[in-house]
């Protein structure tokens, strides 16, 4: 076991024992708990944003998760790092606010859970996910993949179940780098891309073009041979580098790692486009 | 009798002795369900003729803002002889003066402010005009100031009512423009002297102001047709050709502003009625796709140039130097077919053959069943000029039928058949705070005693040193905004009939029907500082702070509080009920003549102004800081993104605030998808 499994343990600590309970039966039938009402989970919520048309398909109601095990260098969410803060609201009032939106998600649109990890929660996430499904509006997950286990592939099953659609943000495709980027290996990522491809789950690989970090040609070219043995790759998405985040760090009292790292230029950003076959 | 002129139309009540535009559209336009792709770009003569008004902008704005004004010459819809930019270029002909860009002089709302105006750019008003209006003859300004009462005086000075029309034309009437083009003005004075004769019988004051305001619009249209004999053309007849159609009905509204310096002169709904003569001269084979578009751009182009002088403090309040030449397009028929024609796209079209311009203020009426061709040509032509003004149809049709059209930015009127008196807004901001300290104003002194303002009779202020209680608050709110309302409604009212006794609009209104129905528009400022200072209130713990006076100056507040514009409906609820509660008021008293109260919440840029004049809040705005524009959320304090704060402002209810509710939003291309 590695210090990572204790830390991420550790944060399942903050989900009460009636959500552990629940958590085991719902693997074997995730219609139960609309109709046992008793049980209740509750998630860290650090905010909403109800018009969301940058993470995934259509307009979309993103949940931000409070709470996330990586530490990015470029995060520029980093005031949704901490574990246990945040508001807490139950599936039920998220599902509710969420579905107020309704109409709105004709185009294709529909919930993001994003973060934050919200594998992190994926008890809640579960819960809130097939609330969701229950009222007819698609799901998307987005997230880096870190929490998956490959010795334990079937512990996200539940959530995946009511998941439409995954935005898996692979960070860098060499572990070495990934270590150095966010703290932590990459072959958990790795293994949730391959298992969501074996499942046939859809997903949207997405990639973060950090001038000197992630924009090399070999990296990209690396990251495009694995994406092409994904079978269930629906869409890749270049997201280019950029500061909005900075002030966050000051008024967290963090230092920022990527001072006086630039965005990408336009001409960067088409050559990872290209490399990695991005088409519109 | 069906006029030569009418020859290919289809007749029905509009031709069978009754001035009826919108059965003329009905019977006779072609909807049009295709893209864009038949559009023509512009003549030589129209780049040649913008390329000269580009150069006559630059030497304005280089010459600070004004290149000439008249000083002597008072404008009149035959005061000037002809003008033109380029008289051998021009399809369509005729401007304010007899030079481009040269200001008129039009003291009749106000001698004061338009020598203010003059002098602000460095020139002197003639002094024998000067004497004119200030010795003979009264202006509405003048006429306003005989009347006003103390506490209308005390409520402009401290600003709980502002933007006030009482020193300059009131504007917001539009003309049905088109009539001078479907019938010729023989005809409609005709009809006019008709509706004269009727008007008889015992002389109470209604009728005879009846009478000598009818006098006025036959004068004003025989003065039109003068207007337009000076340029050499005869409009008395109905219009036989599209040139004819654009050059009448551009006359009709050159003629308005002739005569009206209106805070907003908005044009109507015209593109489809002049697209049924321009599909019919192609028809005939005497007019090309180049030709139809060289007038609409060129009637575009005058558009644009229509200028007033006004004082620079009009520009600050607005954020430039706005006419509010709202021009409506598109829309759905009751009957279900679309109003969009190839004239829609035509006059949209102007943006990219002359270049996004802010005027004229075109105005799409936006249904979710306008053809698919038509949406997306104006999305593109959004993204290509940003200057697009989109207004839902669906609302406002089923109150407002298929032949309405916008006044300045939101307000709805059914052409030539509402019109509408307008002014200022009520600060229910400042309303509030009024509430709390009896009736006095938090900023403003008495020049003679040197206390605090008292602007309303002597209420009850809040007593004690501990936290607002909500219920007392309200029935103090209550109070005030009884007191406000009743005070705006009797302000305007006198206003409005001092605007009709010395500024009378004789034009636009003989361009109405003659038993019209009137609207009396009011409005409010600063809702949602209200809302979450109400907000504050109930749901935290806000405790007022004193001066020296006794005055509640400040608030301390302990705890968070729901806020509007986050689709919360413990805050949406005060907003909607607000809206209610103070147009309820509003109605409860004597509008005049009869007109039909409504309100709008819609300050676009003036919310700076107001917000200036407004102390400390509950809310937790510092005293000065800006007020949200119209209906928005107060600034920053949307947290859940753009639908949430969106979703707060649509709770608002439409039928208590007719006139309109605006909310401004500013998006990047960025924040709306990647692609």
């Amino acid at each position: 076991m590695t210090d990572d499994y204790w830390r991420i343990t550790a944060w399942s600590g903050t989900l009460s024992l009636k959500s552990f309970v629940w958590a085991k039966i719902s693997q074997t039938a995730v219609i139960l708990p609309l109709f046992y009402a008793e049980v209740r989970v509750e998630g860290y919520v650090h905010s909403f944003e109800s018009f969301g048309t940058v993470d995934g398909p259509g307009i979309r109601f993103v949940v931000f998760m409070q709470g996330c095990p990586m530490r990015c260098k470029y995060c520029h969410n980093p005031d949704t790092w901490a574990f246990g803060v945040g508001k807490k609201y139950t599936a039920e009032e998220v599902a509710k606010n969420v579905l107020r939106y309704k109409n709105y998600f004709v185009g294709g649109g529909g919930i993001t859970l994003s973060g934050g990890e919200p594998m992190a929660q994926a008890a809640f996430a579960q819960e809130l996910f097939a609330l969701i499904k229950k009222a007819g509006v698609s799901t998307a997950l987005d997230t880096s993949g870190v929490l998956f286990d490959a010795n334990d592939p079937h512990k996200f099953d539940g959530l995946l179940a009511v998941t439409d659609l995954v935005l898996l943000d692979i960070k860098h495709i060499d572990d070495g780098e990934h270590r150095e980027l966010t703290g932590h290996s990459n072959a958990n990522v790795m293994a949730f891309a391959r298992y969501l491809s074996d499942i046939g789950k859809d997903m949207w690989i997405r990639h973060v073009l950090v001038p000197g970090i992630t924009d090399d040609d070999g990296y990209l070219k690396s990251l495009s041979a694995f994406i092409g043995t994904l079978k269930t790759v629906r869409k890749i998405e270049v997201l280019p580098y950029h500061t909005m985040g900075v002030s966050k760090y000051a008024s967290l009292g963090v230092d920022y790692p990527l001072n006086g790292v630039e965005p990408p230029s336009r001409e960067r950003v088409e050559n990872a486009k290209k490399i990695l076959g991005v088409t519109k | 009798m069906f006029y030569t002129q009418w020859e290919g139309f289809n007749p029905g009540k509009w031709s069978d002795d009754e001035v009826n535009v919108r059965d003329f559209i009905q019977r006779n336009y072609t909807p049009y369900e295709g893209d864009g792709s038949f559009l023509e770009g512009p003549t030589d003569a129209t780049n040649r003729l913008w390329q000269k008004i580009l150069e006559l902008s630059k030497k304005e704005h280089d010459a600070g803002g004004v290149l000439k004004a008249d000083t002597k010459i008072v404008s009149t819809l035959t005061s000037h002889g002809a003008g033109y930019i380029d008289k051998e270029l021009e399809k369509i002909v005729g401007l304010q003066t007899d030079e481009p860009f040269k200001r008129s002089l039009q003291p009749f709302g106000g001698i004061k402010m338009a020598e203010q105006a003059l002098n602000m750019y460095g020139y002197e008003l003639d002094p024998e005009v000067k004497t004119i209006f200030t010795r003979y003859r009264k202006t509405h300004n003048d006429g306003v100031y005989d009347a006003y009462t103390p506490e209308m005086r005390r409520a402009r000075t401290a600003h709980i009512l502002t933007g006030l029309p009482d020193t300059y034309g009131r504007g917001r009437i539009v003309g049905d423009y088109r009539r001078v083009a479907l019938y010729g003005v023989d005809y409609l004075i005709g009809q006019k002297m008709r509706d004269k004769d009727l008007i008889d019988g015992d002389m109470t004051p209604d009728r005879v102001r009846d009478r000598e305001e009818l006098s006025e619009q036959i004068r004003a249209l025989g003065e039109l047709k003068k207007m337009a004999e000076i340029y050499g053309k005869d409009i008395s007849k109905p219009a036989a050709t599209a040139q004819e159609a654009v050059q009448a009905l551009y006359f009709g509204y050159l003629g308005a502003v002739k005569d009206q310096n209106g805070a907003a002169m908005s044009i109507g709904r015209n593109s489809t009625f002049l697209d049924i003569y321009i599909e019919r001269d192609i028809a005939r084979g005497i007019l090309t796709e180049v030709e139809a578009q060289e007038l609409i751009d060129q009637f575009v182009m005058k558009l644009r140039i229509v200028k007033f002088m006004r004082i620079k403090e009009y520009n600050e309040l607005f954020s430039g130097d706005p006419t509010w030449v709202t021009e409506s397009i598109g829309g759905m028929g009751v009957d279900g077919r679309t109003l969009v024609t190839r004239s829609s796209f035509r006059i949209l079209h102007t943006l990219k053959n002359l270049g996004p311009a802010p005027e004229p203020n075109l105005t799409v009426l936006w249904s979710k069943n306008l053809p698919a061709g038509f949406k997306k040509f104006c999305a593109e032509t959004s993204i290509a000029t940003s200057a697009i003004q989109y207004e839902s149809d669906d609302l406002m049709r089923p109150e407002m039928g298929d032949d309405y059209c916008i006044a300045c930015c939101v307000s709805c009127m059914r052409v030539g058949k509402d019109m509408q008196f307008f002014g200022a807004r009520a600060n229910l901001a400042k309303c509030l705070l009024y509430a709390i300290n009896g009736g006095k104003d938090e900023l403003v002194k008495d020049k003679k005693t040197g206390k605090p303002l008292q602007v309303s009779p002597m209420f009850a202020p809040v007593i004690g040193d501990g936290a607002l209680d909500y219920d007392d608050i309200i029935v103090k709110y209550e109070q005030m905004m009884d007191w406000l309302a009743k005070l705006y409604v009797n302000t305007l009212n006198l206003i409005h009939y001092m605007h009709d006794k010395y500024s009378y609009e004789a034009l636009e209104m003989a361009l109405h029907d003659t038993n019209v129905r009137r609207f009396f528009a009011t409005g409010i400022a600063g809702l949602s500082c209200a809302v979450d200072s109400l907000s504050a209130i109930k749901y935290a713990k806000v405790y007022p702070v004193r001066n020296e006076e006794g005055l509640v100056v400040d608030f301390r507040t302990e705890g968070e509080y729901p806020q509007y514009g986050n689709n919360d409906d413990r805050a949406d609820e005060i907003a909607v009920w607000l809206v209610k509660t103070f147009m309820n008021k509003v109605k409860s008293n004597y509008t005049y003549r009869e007109s039909v109260p409504t309100m709008s919440i819609l300050t676009i840029t003036s919310n700076v102004v107001y917000g200036k004049k407004t102390g400390n809040t509950p809310d937790g705005r510092r005293a000065g800081q800006p007020l949200a524009p119209g209906a928005n959320p107060m600034h920053g304090r949307d947290k859940s993104g753009a639908l949430a704060s969106l979703e707060s402002v649509a709770k608002l209810p439409y039928e208590y605030s007719r006139d309109g509710i605006s909310n401004t939003f500013s998006v990047t291309p960025a924040s709306l998808g990647k692609e």
